[in-house]
Order: structure tokens, then C-alpha cells, then sequence
């Protein structure tokens, strides 16, 4: 298991489990949590400095750009301009170009955009910017997103912090099959189980936030998910049993008294 | 002491006043802002971060100054 590597564009991580930092109580909380999920990558959001309280804490103080890599994401952006302009600011910020892409296009299940989504990363791909992209669970957008430059494949289990998990796992296993860049499920997840299938499902790493992040204990929450994903891992690895609609004794007849 | 002449500039989304020979550099300083973390848009244009000191600052002009903070 050792050289079981996660790589996005090139760049090797440990860990498959990708963390968000939004909803925490506090800073603190957020690092420790990420701490706990053993997480190498974390998204992050772009916004205005607040120049009124220039003592509200610095996110960077607390997880540390150097040790966990920052992917900057364009999470409330709802057209390929804003999270262009978005994304541009994130790689000034300090040569960020391993990115996020979410454009949203439906304010109440935000849902991705897919057509803002694909114009996006063409642009962005051709900016070279390594584009991993939020999507919906479309074989077909899927393909096009891949053809059109993208890094990783990040389609949704269920809406954004609605906890469901995975909706529909056979369209999930199909956009496995088809490609060869990293399949990262991002959005909907609710417990740890969730990762766990989503990795036996033969994704390559999973994207959580909202499901450490207001679980009453976001701490143990945090290292069931890593433990998840490690254990949905190996199962997919060690390939599963073929289900039959029978009973099948795991004891030998030889021998019975 | 003579009273140096100030102009109107929108920062992120605010108006504030600022003397009218400021450069984007002087109006960082004053924020107290660390540059490493922070990227700079005037008028919707990336600023490069090693030229600040080389632009000056008009009236009406939009300056944003972003971070990163915790997101999904």
C-alpha cells in the first residue's frame, strides 16, 4: 500500500482525502480538523481583506501554505467571468495553479453550470492553470471536460452540503471507466460510509467539507473520514466478490458430524 | 501645515479617501497589509505585486484586495 500515490498534475499526495475549510466555528477548529483528516490538500475561497479589523485572523496562520497545499476554489461564482477573474487573483495571491472550478448555475441546489463550467476551464487549461473541475455526474460532460484540459473530474455525489452521499453511483462508475484522470468526488457527502463507497466505487480521492464540518463532533468526524477513505481504498483494491442470488456455505461440507 | 489634497477611490466596495499622490503602495503600507498573502485588482486589472510602487492612484479608481479564507 505504500506506493499507492495520489497524483493530480503531476504532484504526489498520501492522502486521497481532500478537505474544505468553510463552515468551521473558528480557525482553530478548521486546522485542527484538517490536522485530524490527515488531508494533504485543502480548498480555500477568495475573498475581500477586510481592511475595518485588521486583527481578524489570517487562515494562513493557521494552516501553513507550505505543508498543505492550497486549492483555490471558485466556489459562489455563477459565470465563467467571475471565476476567471476569481482564479487569476488566487495565482497572483502566490502562484497558485492548481485550481478548483465551480461555477454554479442554480442558486437553491447549486447545481454546476456545465456550460459556463467547460468555457471556463478551456480558457483556464489554455492559461495553464491545472483545472480540477466540479460537475454533475455526466458521462458525457465528464468527456468533454477531459477533452477540453481538465486535470481531475469532480463530479457530485448529491448538492452541495446536503449530506445524501451518492446519488447515483452507477453513472459514477461509468465516468470511472471512461477515464484515466483522477476521480475525485466533491459535494453531498454526510458520513464517513459515504467516502468509503465512493473509493470502492474506484474513485481516486473524495472532497469533504460540510460533513466534518457540522457533525456535532467535526474532530472524530475528521478521522472516521480518513479512515474511510483508506478502507474504501483497500476494498477496491483487493477487488470484491461477485454477488450471487444464493446462499453459499463458508464452512466445508467434508467432515460434518 | 498645508492640507494635502485628498480624492475619492471605491476599496473593496467601499468609498475611503485617500491623499491624491498615493500610490497603491502607500495605501498598502497604511493598511498594514502583508503582501504575500494578499492579490490587488484596480479597475478589474491584476496588479503586479513587485510594481506597486510605480502606480499611481486616480480619482474614482476600484481597488480590490483579496485573500484567501476558509471555503468549501
Amino acid at each position: 500500500m505504500e506506493k499507492d500515490k495520489f497524483i493530480i498534475a503531476k504532484k504526489k499526495f498520501n492522502s486521497r482525502l481532500i478537505v474544505g475549510t468553510g463552515k468551521y466555528k473558528n480557525m482553530s477548529e478548521c486546522a485542527k480538523a484538517v490536522k485530524l483528516s490527515g488531508a494533504e490538500i485543502v480548498t480555500v475561497a477568495v475573498r475581500r481583506v477586510n481592511i475595518t479589523d485588521k486583527k481578524k485572523p489570517l487562515l494562513m496562520d493557521f494552516i501553513d501554505p507550505k505543508k498543505i497545499t492550497y486549492l483555490p476554489n471558485t466556489a459562489g461564482c455563477f459565470n465563467s467571468k467571475e471565476a476567471l477573474r476569481t482564479l487569476r487573483l488566487a495565482r497572483e495571491i502566490g502562484g497558485w495553479k492548481l485550481v478548483k472550478l465551480e461555477v454554479l448555475g442554480d442558486k437553491k441546489n447549486l447545481f454546476p453550470e456545465m456550460i459556463e463550467t467547460l468555457k471556463s476551464t478551456e480558457v483556464l487549461a489554455k492559461e495553464g492553470f491545472k483545472v480540477m473541475v466540479y460537475c454533475n455526474d455526466d458521462p458525457l460532460m465528464a468527456k468533454r471536460l477531459e477533452n477540453s484540459g481538465a486535470k481531475a473530474i469532480m463530479p457530485l455525489a448529491a448538492p452541495i452540503g446536503s449530506g445524501l452521499g451518492i446519488l447515483n453511483k452507477v453513472n459514477i462508475k461509468i465516468i470511472r471507466n471512461q477515464t484515466k484522470l483522477p476521480l475525485i468526488i466533491d459535494a453531498g457527502l454526510g458520513q464517513a460510509s459515504d467516502a468509503a463507497i465512493a473509493m470502492e466505487l474506484g474513485c481516486d480521492g473524495v472532497l469533504v467539507n460540510t460533513a466534518i464540518a457540522k457533525a456535532k463532533k467535526p474532530f472524530e468526524m475528521a478521522l472516521a473520514f480518513k479512515n474511510a477513505v483508506l478502507a474504501g481504498r483497500q476494498s477496491y483494491q483487493s477487488g470484491r466478490i461477485a454477488k450471487v442470488l444464493m446462499g453459499r456455505a463458508s464452512s466445508p461440507k467434508k467432515g460434518i458430524i | 501645515m498645508k492640507k494635502i489634497k485628498k480624492i475619492k477611490i471605491r476599496l473593496n466596495g467601499k468609498e475611503k479617501k485617500i491623499a491624491y499622490n498615493y500610490k497603491i503602495k502607500n495605501l498598502i503600507n497604511d493598511l498594514k497589509i502583508p503582501l504575500k498573502k494578499v492579490a490587488i485588482e484596480l479597475n478589474q486589472e491584476i496588479l503586479d505585486k513587485k510594481k506597486l510602487n510605480r502606480i499611481k492612484i486616480k480619482k474614482n479608481d476600484k481597488i480590490e484586495i483579496v485573500h484567501f479564507i476558509g471555503g468549501g
